[in-house]
């Protein structure tokens, strides 16, 4: 094999057996699973969760963690959703900005980018932990978006940008569109660019990587602000697809996000493992969820059993590392 | 050599292996009743592996341990201290934020009828152990108050109190005052005299005159020496310390010096400060370097070789001071990027910890500090990239079974093949290694000074340094000998001889303790 990044094709290989065997047993167990419906389903149900856990792939392969990605999935959204419906007031001017569709896209995105970039800043200037960095991002984000929203819902947000949620383009939904047009640029980008061999060198030795000359904190603060950005993202899919913003949305979104990197095999040391990964991930997340609904589980039991699956596919990893080593 | 009834532990033909490096290699050491042996040699050359064996740390791959003579397994640290092996790690174990006799006792409290911890019997005990070692802090003084030094005795506290038949203590006397060192081989001598077997690793010779029964010296993970202290002369120590007395096989080319590469006018580096270790690590080194040159850096550990190497290459940014300068231009000291640009490249000494990217294929390690080379469009070639790399993995002959292997599978020797490989792909002008061939068997040690050599040959300045005497005395133009962070000697190679340069590396007050 040519690839450059690091092999885990037996690992990677496991998921997608994972994955397989819960196809089969679920289609066998429910007549209503493997239909092209529900298929579509599946895909649109994970579009956000895949979104937030490309940037969370990327924050986890540089060696930290982003708990504040779904509160800057509801603050984006939130502005977004704001700026279209109202625009915004130049006070001091007295002119009011309006908003078109894509300004607000490109809005709700920079809020997100704007976030992440100050996550990086923190961890980079201030040598924050990212744990706790990314936590106080996550209280100050929910809190803009109460202030932004005053705790309402902003709805009617007319259909061009309702598009981007319940639209569909060739017969395939919209999010889903988006969601595997981001899945090709980080591929390539994590296997192909400078900036993502950059990314596996800091996540796997960051001394190394700073003797080697490689400018750790500005890899570092491109990881937080793509973050952001993609959780920007998510929340305009979120936002469209409900025609409204709702100021909880994305709450807890960012241990779903966690889950699915790390079902996906990639290391929360750093420096090992990939966005494939996380896509298999995210798929045995949504199609557990799908499955569990559909066999009428109760959703506190879907809880249950979400958790017994990261709990397994960690163990897993652990014992994979462990014959490795040996 | 006294009766061999009298021996207490015994490590026989202990072996352990790490991903790509050996570190224990049949080492067999046998501590005696009521003796101190020393155990010496150069960083890595596995004291601290053989040591968390016998502490029970990890298992040994193959081989025994026998106490009393009958053999034990420990399956963890707890089991060796029930059997009686008590340790002091390097690194302090201690929890800042409990209190000094919670530490020591700290798993053996003392209980009330109630099951809470008995606070008046704790810390009555423990003041009786802190007199003992002449400590003079309160039971109830919470670790982070404390200076190292002394967290470094309540550590040796802990060890004593636990009334271990042996002891081991790893360089204990770091960072202590001289009179807490006196209080420490006082204790030492009263340990010994109730028959308490002890192990002490060191760097420091001169306090091997006060405690010392016994030696035995490690190098590689191999015992290359043993002794008794009585019977050893300095020389003879060092000798066995830094290395073979045979140059081997290698025969360096004669030189053939070209203009002048570097040159370095005062370099100095600060210490930690607030009375903590040495004011400067390095101190007003000076030195000049030209093209097709190798300049051979000795000093003992501590002597501030690395932190001259890290100084030059921009690690101490903001706190260096001296003038250097690249083909006469000013070279800044500002970070390694800016000396990478200007045609540095270092080899630092702890491959695994600064070197090596663990996680990464060989390739993409050797690539990582030329990436921007093998790009296509701006987007990384795999194809490109093994084109570009290829040729430098061929040329340090790096045995791999591909370009993708991960790099932590590959032996010790190797991966330092593709470290030279990695720096050699970015053309620089100054090579700097540090222990260049540290923890690397004798062949591939062998291929590296001829690469050295060769590398000389072409041009390129190298700055080698090195603890084994005669790696450098093999390899170096002109010789550079450190001690204490000051520059104490220089020497051309035909001047050099190991007498000189080990005069040299001496502190002025350990040549008359030995």
């Amino acid at each position: 094999m040519s690839e450059s990044s690091p092999p885990f094709s037996l690992r990677r290989f496991q998921s997608l057996f994972a994955l397989a065997l819960m196809v089969v047993a679920l289609s066998l167990l429910s007549d209503n699973f493997l239909t092209p419906d529900n298929g579509w389903n599946i895909l649109r149900q994970i579009s956000v969760n895949l979104c937030l856990s490309i940037g969370m792939t990327l924050v986890i392969l540089s060696g930290g963690i982003d708990l504040s990605v779904g509160a800057i999935l509801g603050l984006a959204g939130a502005v977004a959703a704001g700026l279209l419906k109202s625009g915004v007031e130049l006070g001091a001017l007295g002119v009011r900005l309006e908003f078109t569709v894509t300004g607000a896209i490109v809005a709700g995105i920079a809020v997100g980018g704007a976030a992440g970039w100050f996550n990086g800043f923190a961890i980079t200037r201030f040598s924050l932990p990212p744990f706790v960095a990314t936590l106080g991002m996550l209280s100050i984000a929910r809190g803009l978006t109460m202030l932004w929203t005053g705790g309402f819902p902003i709805t009617s947000l007319g259909t061009s940008f309702g598009f981007l949620g319940t639209g569909a383009f060739l017969g395939m939904p919209m999010p889903v569109w988006i969601m595997l047009a981001l899945v090709a640029v980080f591929v390539v980008v994590t296997r192909r660019t400078r900036f993502g061999r950059h990314l596996y060198a800091v996540g796997g030795n960051e001394r190394a990587a700073r003797l080697t000359g490689l400018n750790v904190p500005r890899i570092k603060l491109a990881v937080y602000t793509l973050a952001g950005a993609l959780a920007g993202v998510a929340g305009l899919i979120v936002t469209a697809r409900l025609d409204s913003a709702q100021p909880n949305a994305g709450l807890g979104y960012e241990l779903d996000s966690i889950a699915a990197v790390v079902i996906g095999g990639t290391s929360l040391s750093g420096g090992r493992g990939s966005i494939w990964g996380t896509v298999l991930g995210c798929l045995i997340i949504g199609v557990l969820n799908n499955g569990l609904f559909l066999l009428n589980v109760s959703p506190f039991w879907q809880q249950v059993i979400k958790g017994g699956v990261i709990l397994l596919a960690v163990a897993i990893d652990k014992l994979n590392a462990r014959a490795r080593d040996a | 050599m006294p009766a061999d009834s009298d021996i207490v532990l015994e490590a026989a033909s202990i072996t352990k292996s790490f991903p790509g490096v050996r570190a224990l290699d049949q080492v067999t050491l046998r501590v005696r009743r009521g003796r101190l042996l020393a155990l010496l040699g150069e960083n890595g050359a596995g004291k601290s592996t053989l040591m968390n064996i016998l502490a029970g740390v990890f298992p040994p791959d193959a081989g025994t341990l026998r106490l009393y003579g009958s053999e034990v397994r420990f399956p963890g640290p707890r089991a060796a201290l029930a059997a009686g092996i008590g340790i002091v790690f390097q690194e302090l174990n201690l929890i800042p934020h409990l209190s000094v006799a919670e530490n020591i006792f700290l798993g053996r409290e003392p209980r009330t009828r109630f099951g809470l911890i008995d606070y008046p019997q704790l810390n009555s005990a423990a003041a009786a152990v802190l007199k003992r070692l002449d400590l003079a802090v309160e039971p109830t003084t919470l670790i982070a108050d404390l200076r190292v030094g002394q967290q470094q005795l309540v550590e040796i506290a802990r060890a004593v109190s636990e009334e271990a038949r042996v002891l081991i203590l790893d360089e204990p006397t770091s960072s202590l005052s001289a009179h807490e060192v006196e209080v420490l081989f006082g204790v030492i001598a009263e340990l010994k005299k109730h028959g308490v077997a002890l192990i002490y690793i060191t760097h420091k010779f001169e306090e091997l005159a006060h405690i010392c029964d016994d030696v035995i010296v490690m190098r590689d993970g191999r015992v290359v020496g043993e002794s008794l202290f009585t019977d050893l002369s300095r020389e003879a120590l060092v000798r066995l310390m830094a290395g073979r007395e045979a140059k081997e096989s290698f025969q360096k080319s004669p030189a053939t010096a070209g203009a002048e590469l570097l040159r370095a006018e005062g370099v100095s580096l600060p210490g930690a400060g607030a009375g903590v270790g040495r004011p400067y690590l390095v101190e007003n080194v000076s030195f000049t370097l030209c093209r097709g040159e190798v300049l051979g850096v000795f000093g003992l550990v501590g002597a501030g070789r690395t932190e001259l190497l890290e100084t030059l290459f921009g690690l101490h940014a903001g706190r260096a001071t001296g003038r250097v300068t690249l083909e006469g231009r000013p070279l800044d000291l500002a970070s390694p990027a800016a000396a990478i640009a200007a045609g540095l490249a270092l080899a630092p000494e702890d491959r695994k910890r600064d070197g090596l990217v663990l996680p990464m294929s060989v390739a993409a390690n050797a690539s990582l500090a030329s990436l921007d080379r093998t790009l296509r469009g701006g987007f990384v070639s795999p194809t490109r990239e093994a084109a570009y790399i290829t040729p430098y993995v061929e040329r340090f002959r790096v045995k791999t079974p591909s370009l993708d292997q991960l790099i932590v599978n590959l032996s010790g020797g190797n991966q330092q093949k593709v470290i030279l490989a990695k720096w050699l792909a970015t053309n620089p002008k100054l090579l700097l290694l540090d222990e260049p061939t540290r923890g690397i068997d004798v062949n591939a040690k062998r291929e590296i000074y001829a690469f050295i050599d060769e590398l000389a040959r072409l041009g390129l300045g190298l700055i080698v340094v090195s603890s084994e005497l005669p790696e450098i005395l093999a390899l170096a133009d002109h010789i550079l000998v450190m001690c204490e962070g000051r520059q104490t000697a220089e020497f051309a190679r035909a001047d050099a001889t190991a007498e000189r340069i080990l005069a040299a590396a001496f502190p002025a007050a350990a040549t008359t303790a030995a």
